[in-house]
């Protein structure tokens, strides 16, 4: 590994999301909540939904971790906005088997996700890449079986 | 190598220390991973408190064993089958001896600290009854705090704990109240592998002693590093893990009086560990051998013996001096930057060689990072210590901890990292 890994898993991009994180706000209702945990380091993250009809209105982040988790979050927060659940579920789906080496779909946009590809070369820090989406996974399952989530983790 | 050779080896004399530093370059070259580089630069291996490196005389004596006298011990009535039982052996007596252990037999070879350390809460349970009290500390390792969760979980026995201090010591001033009359285990560790506390075991031990309680020492992070006596301690049990006092890995000990070993019960049963068995009914075997069922890690504890050899060669006091140097050092440096913020005591006298910190600017997982680009171990995290962390107030820290191997240049090239990792965030 090298500096140019080093500027591959913190791009530009990254750095920018990590430094002005969105979804930082209150959101007005909260429909669905849920919270993820990263048990290796005690990183932790809550989702808050906002939901109309099956389509994601507002998201908000709360809790912060390491660059790559705050990173991904915000990115979160910035892509699933506007979406359907559903929607949202399949994105969080193929970034997933994204981080684990799979190409993703050549028509799906995954905005800044793309960027964090870097990643998949420091396998430690997967984890922290997946640990908003393993988040958002339960906050659909929870939506799907209304109630709030539960705490999950990245295990 | 031949067996014998070995053998002469292990008796050779042992070059004397000499009291100058110059012995501290030689030490590190005995360890070949350290001669390797990581992301084309020299390895800085600032992790030894997760696991120390191997010397090269305990690499020998692991493959030594694998290539001449394999065999399960106890058991057969064969030359390699000696051989190993004495290898096995010889392993226990100078387990027993670095923390001077009331003699060989007083000595459970385990898994691991970890193991030992549920081997003694799980071995009292049957002594334990509902309302009882086990007095832990706030700093402990998962290691420590677990076993007595689920144990209090099965019998009912209440949990209590030594608060720490904002200084990262413990906090003796209410030891008194917290010890009551139904306090009947402490335990606790000697040095913290987050703060780097130095506990005074002797005195709580003493305190708890006067009520009738037995105490229990988490050695994990001290032996190899300091001289551990368990008899200055005044402790009745010890556990601690080879792998961290630069032997093999999968190999533990549990050292303690005989009257606690045979107070307790057996927490596995099988092969090696019995008497006599019936198909209804079996009895135990005698300490050590009560605790040990099934075929034991032979390998690891053949090579055990030649990391004490050489921290006996070295001497642990001057082991010592060199980390406290390094620690002292490290506070220095670390403390000359901006905002980094340095858990536990600011006197290196009062700590073990290790430093946690916390960058308000880089988060432990980024630091551990961009410190690897520049060759430099160290690990982030709760450290299996996350009730310490939540007291600290945050969820993770960095850690960087030292060993026999470790130079002033090693802290310096951790605090160039921590500047290039800052540069890096905030250019
Ligand atoms: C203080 C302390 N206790 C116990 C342990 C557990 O050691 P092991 O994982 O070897 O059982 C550790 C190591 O992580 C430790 O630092």
């Amino acid at each position: 590994m090298s500096m140019d890994a080093l500027d591959q898993l913190y791009r530009e991009v990254i750095l920018d999301h990590h430094r002005h994180p969105r979804g930082r706000h209150d959101i007005d209702r909260v429909d669905v909540e849920a919270s993820g945990l990263n048990p290796s380091c005690g990183d932790e993250v809550t989702l808050q939904l906002q939901v109309e009809g099956d389509r994601i209105t507002d998201v908000a982040v709360i809790g912060r971790g390491c660059a790559v988790s705050t990173a991904s979050g915000s990115i979160l927060a910035e892509l699933v906005k506007g979406h359907t659940i559903e929607d949202a579920r399949r994105i969080a789906e193929i970034f997933k088997r994204m981080m684990h080496g799979e190409d993703p779909p050549a028509e799906t946009d995954l905005g800044d996700l793309e960027a964090l590809t870097g990643v998949r070369q420091f396998p430690v820090r997967i984890k922290c890449a997946l640990l908003p989406w393993v988040t958002l996974l339960d906050a659909a399952v929870a939506r799907a079986e209304g109630r709030t989530g539960k705490t999950i983790t990245t295990e | 190598m031949s067996r014998g050779d070995v053998e002469k080896q292990r008796k050779a004399p042992k070059p004397q220390p000499s009291a100058t530093e110059d012995r501290w370059p030689e030490v590190s070259r005995r360890f070949p991973a350290l001669q390797r580089s990581v992301n084309a630069h020299r390895l800085v291996y600032l992790d030894t408190a997760a696991t120390a490196q191997k010397p090269d005389g305990v690499i020998a004596a692991q493959q030594e064993y694998y290539r001449s006298f394999n065999a399960n011990v106890h058991r057969g009535i064969h030359t390699l089958a000696e051989e190993a039982t004495a290898a096995y052996e010889h392993c226990r007596a100078r387990a027993a001896q670095l923390v001077a252990a009331p003699s060989p037999s007083s000595l459970v070879i385990t898994r691991n600290a970890t193991a030992s350390l549920n081997m003694v809460a799980r071995g009292l349970e049957h002594t334990l009854h509902e309302g009882d009290e086990v007095l832990l500390t706030e700093m402990e390792h998962h290691a420590n705090l677990v076993p007595w969760i689920m144990l209090a979980q099965r019998t009912g026995i209440v949990l209590r704990h030594i608060p720490i201090t904002d200084d990262g010591k413990l906090d003796l001033s209410k030891l008194d109240e917290l010890l009551t009359a139904r306090t009947r285990i402490v335990s606790l560790m000697h040095v913290s592998n987050v703060l780097g506390t130095i506990n005074p075991v002797a005195e709580v031990a003493e305190a708890a002693h006067a009520r009738g309680a037995t105490v229990v020492v988490d050695a994990a992070q001290s032996v190899g590093h300091l001289p551990v006596d368990m008899v200055e301690l005044g402790v009745d049990a010890l556990a601690y893990s080879a792998h961290k006092c630069y032997g093999p890995m999968g190999l533990g000990f549990l050292a303690a009086k005989p009257e606690l070993l045979d107070l307790m019960e057996p927490m596995e049963g099988g092969g090696e560990m019995i008497n006599e068995v019936f198909l209804d009914r079996a009895t135990w075997a005698e300490p050590p051998l009560k605790f040990e069922a099934g075929t034991p890690n032979v390998a690891s504890a053949a090579a055990f013996p030649a990391a004490v050899d050489m921290l006996e060669e070295i001497g642990l006091e001057a082991v010592r001096r060199h980390e406290e140097e390094l620690a002292g050092y490290a506070l220095e440096r670390l403390s000359s930057l901006p905002g980094l913020v340095i858990y536990g005591p600011t006197d290196p006298a009062e700590r073990g060689g290790l430093v946690s910190f916390h960058d308000p600017e880089v988060h432990p997982h980024d630091m551990a990072t961009l410190l690897d680009q520049a060759g430099v171990a160290v690990r982030a995290g709760h450290h299996c210590a996350q009730p310490l962390h939540r007291r600290l107030g945050v969820v993770a820290t960095t850690r960087a901890s030292l060993g026999v191997y470790s130079s002033k240049s090693d802290v310096d090239a951790l605090y160039e990292g921590i500047r290039f990792a800052r540069r890096y965030f905030n250019p």
